[in-house]
Parts: C-alpha cells; structure tokens; sequence
C-alpha cells in the first residue's frame, strides 16, 4: 500500500521546479516527490480542517485528491474555510475547493463526491485512496470513516477541534489503534457543542488541519514518526501541546461491517434540536409578526440564546433569557413572573433550543409557543436588516 | 478567562493520595478550571472515585456521578481504563471526545 509504486512516475521539467525546495530536502528528494504524485487522499469535508489539509495537499504535489462534502459555502465559513472565498458563497464547496486547488496546483487531479458520506457509499469511495483524512464535524461520519478505513485497511489522519482546543493523531496505520480506541462510545447527543452552537476560532481548523497535512505528507513519503498511537492535544489560549499515548485496546469489539451510524450516536436523520422542535406547539415567523404588529401588550417574547448571540442580532422587544438559566431552574420564577397574564412565545437562533427551554418551562407548568425557524427564519421572511450569523 | 487553580497541597502519605488533574474542552469550561490538585477523600483511588468527588458538569445542568462511558481517562500521558489504582503526583486527565471540523 505505502508508499505508493513510483516505477512509473516521471516529473515534468515544470514540477521539478514547482517542487524544488522539496526535491532539495535529502528527506524527501525525487523519490519523496514521485511517491507523492503517484499518492491519491480522500478527504472528507472541505470545511475548517479540510480547507487548510486540501490547500497544502495540493501545493505538495499529491497527485490526486477526492473531496466528499455536500454543502454549499455560505458566508460564516469564511472565517476559517479558506480554501473557498467570498465569490463562491452559494456555491457547492467541493467547486469551490476544486477551482483553488487547480490554482495552486493544476497538475492535481481533483475528484470530487457531492453527497453525504454514508455506510451505502463509503467503501466504494474510500477504496480508491491510499490515505484518508478526516475532516468531518459529526460523531456519525466519524465513526463511519473509521469504520470504513478499518475495513479497507486505509490509514486515517483525523483532526477535530473545539472552540480554542484541538485534537489530531494517525489511526489505523501499520497496527496502531483507531478512532474507537480513543472513543468506543459515542457522547449523547446534545452534550458536545458543535462549531455553529460552541464557536470556534479561525486559525484553531487551520493548525490542526496542517498538522493533518503533515501527517499524511510524512505517511505518503515514509519519512520521520507518524502520530500513530499519540493523541496530540493543542491548546490555542495557552498555546501548548500535549500528548497522550493510545493503545489499540484488546477487548475492543471486532469491526467486521459498516453499520446504521446515525443510530449508534443517538441521532435521527434530523439537525439539532428538531425533534425537540417537533414535541411543543410552533408558530410561523410571519404569524409572529403579525401578532406583534396587532398587540404587544399580552404577548411576551422570550429569548433564550446567550448574550453573545443577542449582541448579533435581536427581533425587537424580546427579553434575554439564556437557555441554561431556564434548565437550571434558575430563571424559571422570572419568567413566570414576566409571563403572567401573557401569551408567552420563546425564540432562539434556529427554533432547537427553545424548544429544549418550552421542554424545561412546561415542567413547572408554564406554557408557550416554539418560534419556528428562530431568528434565523426571522431574518430571512421577515426583516432582512435583523444579520444572520 | 479560567484559569488554572492549584490548592498547594502538601504530599504526605498521611495527608492521602494528592493527584493533579486536568480538564479539556467542555469539561474545563463548565468547570471553570483546567488544572488543580486534588486530595483524594478516604477509599479507592481510581479515576472513577476522583470523578465521583469532583462531581463535575458533563452537559449544561447534568452532573453524572457516575464517569460517563464518552469520556476518556488518561494517567500520566497515557489512556488508561477508568478503575486503574492511582498513586500520589500521578496526573490524571479526563477528555470528552470533541467533533468540530
């Protein structure tokens, strides 16, 4: 498998100038190059860290790269997918990745897999490269990605981050342990904030992405000690690495299929929050207006974002209420108290936490309505002035 | 921004067992600290009776007494189960698994 044959890989005169200043390096050298031509990487998700992994794959000069991503680029990526730009906003992320690296490297072939990575599809595409990298932001796709270079016998580089934390490390290659060695059980849902719940710092994608890139570029070249067996913990605030030593854990089960991986998280098919959404009575954005419009006075309208959000954007006359003041017991009595001969209403960003806050609320006998959509519906149906972020 | 605490405990044997231990990610954040020494209260030194006397927040308002079977233990930089014996100095760290991308 690695490194790849090289027998019969040549180098034109213009990649021999492209790539001089590896071709100089006695690590890598000709051979080093040639390997890295003849190498083929997968990599799934072209967000915070495939953006940065593709950009540098590319300009190595590995020869072909896949791209499994399914979304179109949308305005909040740009802060830290920088492979895509502002002029592609809208348009599907694996193009606008495609068109980047064929402008830092047109000798790269490009494939690209416009669909969600799935236990029907993975084998299929994984198959056909040497190496993958991980690059997703769900526990499904990653446990599936494992899974799947399990089974093939591909080595996986994996990254993930969170907020200003990052974690990267080599699984499944030459015996080393894999993801479910690190994490046999995924968390419940709803205990780990994702980038568009937590944040995330910009740059944090990019320095685990390239680790990610380095990584794959040492496996593909058969140079230096991969991160096989060594978790690598990067802190952005205190600027520090760290490392824990993993082992592939004996009494691990035996991966011997792909499985329904949705339902291994505890995760219907469905975004965050929606099946909370779908347990408590809704309202329409534009239903909400007119209420609005027609009589404030007996109306009361609750948001329970945090007060980050609210300094983003707010519908006007809505009182701050963050959903963990309402979980915790905390603000319960207060809200009680505002909403006392009040129809009350509850709104948050995308219509999933406020549900979970009417699922807390009704628990101490206060009813209200879910604002479908949140503030998001709200800033595109009915005011386009209020910024969606 | 939280900070690393330290409640500079001597390390006596008749003191009982003083670990260091560290938090990550949401651990750390709704714990407010990432790094604090702990006397460990009389009984079984394991990572599982330190996570029961810390009592930390797993997800917003749910504190598990019992350590959640996602999050991962590690003894002085090393993954280990969560009912190894722990010595006096030995650092332990718990990891929840993080997904962003």
């Amino acid at each position: 498998m690695l490194p790849p044959d090289t027998s019969a890989v040549q180098l034109s005169p213009d990649e021999v100038v492209r790539f001089s200043r590896h071709l100089i390096l006695p690590e890598i050298g000709m051979e080093g190059q040639k390997r890295l031509k003849a190498a083929s990487v997968l990599c799934v998700g072209t967000g915070g860290l495939g953006s940065p992994l593709l950009l540098y794959l590319a300009a190595a000069g590995v020869g072909r790269l896949g791209i499994v991503d399914f979304d179109v680029v949308d305005h909040s990526n740009l802060q830290r997918q920088v492979i895509h730009g502002t002029s592609w906003v809208g348009k599907p992320k694996i193009e606008s990745a495609k068109a980047r690296i064929h402008e830092i490297n047109p000798h790269c072939q490009v494939d690209l897999y416009e669909t969600a990575l799935t236990s029907d599809n993975a084998l299929e595409i994984i198959a056909g490269y040497d190496i993958v990298c991980d690059g997703t932001d769900n526990f499904p796709t990653r446990y599936l990605v494992n899974d799947a270079c399990v089974l093939l016998g591909k080595p996986n580089v994996y990254g993930s981050i969170f907020r200003f934390e990052g974690q990267a490390t080599v699984f499944n290659f030459e015996g080393g342990p894999n993801y479910r060695d690190l994490f046999p059980e995924p968390p419940p849902p709803g205990m780990v904030p994702s980038c568009a719940e937590g944040g995330v710092v910009g740059v944090l994608p990019g320095i685990i992405g390239m680790i990610q890139a380095t990584e794959a570029v040492k496996l593909i070249t058969g140079i230096g000690t991969s991160l096989s067996g060594r978790l690598l913990l990067f802190d952005a605030l205190k600027m520090s690495f760290r490392e824990l030593k993993l082992r592939p854990n004996p009494e691990r089960p035996v991966i011997d299929r792909l499985i329904d991986y949705q339902e291994f998280c505890g995760v219907g098919g469905s975004a965050p929050g929606q099946e909370e959404a779908g347990s408590v009575p809704t309202i329409t954005v534009a239903e909400l207006k007119t209420l609005i419009d027609g009589q404030m006075e007996d109306l009361l309208l609750v948001d329970v974002r945090n007060p980050q959000e609210a300094e983003i954007a707010v519908i006007p006359g809505a009182v701050l209420v963050p959903l963990d003041r309402i979980e915790s017991g905390e603000a319960i009595e207060d809200v009680r108290r505002l909403a006392n001969g009040k129809r009350l209403y509850v709104h948050c960003k995308l219509g999933g936490r406020s549900a979970k806050a009417l699922i807390a609320l009704g628990r101490h006998g206060i009813e209200g309505v879910n604002v479908q959509g949140g503030i998001d519906a709200w800033s595109q149906e009915v005011d386009p002035d209020v910024p969606r972020y | 921004m939280p900070q690393a605490q330290s409640t500079q405990t001597p390390m006596t044997q008749q003191a009982g067992t003083v670990v260091r231990v560290r938090l990550f990610a949401a651990l750390r954040e709704r714990a407010g600290w990432g790094e604090r020494l702990i006397r460990l209260d009389a009984g079984t030194a394991t990572p599982v009776a330190l996570w029961r006397q810390l009592a930390l927040e797993v997800s917003p308002n749910s504190h598990a007494t019992d350590l959640p079977p996602s999050i991962r233990v590690a003894i002085n930089q090393a993954f280990a189960t969560a009912d190894t014996p722990l010595r006096p100095g030995d650092e332990v760290a718990f990891l929840p698994p993080i997904t962003g991308g």
